[in-house]
């Protein structure tokens, strides 16, 4: 099962792209999740994510099958 | 009771709640009503704005608001809490998002109100793209203070 990789808003225009699949048959972390999907080594610090829509941080584990997403701070309300 | 709408249609939020109100009378218990109503401005960060479109993550959105509304209702023992929010295309004027809450005293009401839009707006993942007068772009990338 591959992990489904989101990305949203000014980071899905930076990557150029809003999901991309990520085949792995082993757990990863989001870092290397990052690594892997977006083309960037450096995973900026603003940078939120989740995995299964609700909130981890860069070491979170991914799972084969996931569903995981970057995005830029958020501005609800 | 709690209850969570994101909508992409424009809504009236008083003729919203009289509306939810009907539908859910609450008993007599319920003392304190307070009610938060976020519009859309026409101007941020110094420049005159005509438009915005608000993306989100569906799914995500919605399950963040309900986590929020859950544990708002739980500490301040909250009779019940709405959150009604907008997404897609906004027009200057336009209400973006609803919180109201009910409980038997107004610390809570109060408390309570003013922590689920403070929350909302550093946890829900909506993101604002602004136009401007020359009709360009640009993410809205914090929020502002308060």
């Amino acid at each position: 099962m591959p992990i489904k990789v989101l990305f949203f808003a000014s980071l899905r225009e930076r990557i150029g792209q809003s999901q991309r699949l990520l085949e792995s048959d082993m757990p990863l972390t989001l870092q290397e999740v990052w690594q892997r999907s977006s083309g960037e080594s450096h995973l900026p610090g603003n940078v939120l994510m989740s995995i299964n829509q609700t909130y981890a941080n860069a070491s979170s584990l991914v799972q084969p099958g996931d569903e995981v997403a970057f995005f830029p701070p958020v501005t609800g309300g | 009771m709690q209850y969570v709408e994101v909508r992409e249609a424009p809504f009236d939020p008083w003729q919203y709640l009289a509306e939810w109100q009907s539908q859910h009378p609450l008993d007599a218990r319920s003392g304190a009503t307070a009610v938060f109503v976020g519009t859309m401005r026409d101007f941020n960060e110094g420049d005159d704005v005509t438009g915005m479109y608000l993306e989100h993550y569906p799914g995500m959105t919605e399950r963040q608001l309900e986590t929020l509304v859950a544990a708002s209702v739980q500490e301040w023992s909250l009779d019940a809490a709405l959150v009604v929010h907008r997404v897609g295309e906004i027009a200057p004027a336009q209400p973006i998002v609803l919180v109201a809450v009910w409980s038997a005293h107004r610390a809570e009401a109060f408390d309570a109100c003013r922590h689920l839009m403070e929350t909302l707006k550093h946890t829900a993942p909506f993101w604002k793209r602004e136009t401007l007068t020359d009709g360009s772009v640009r993410w809205v990338d914090k929020n502002t203070p308060g």
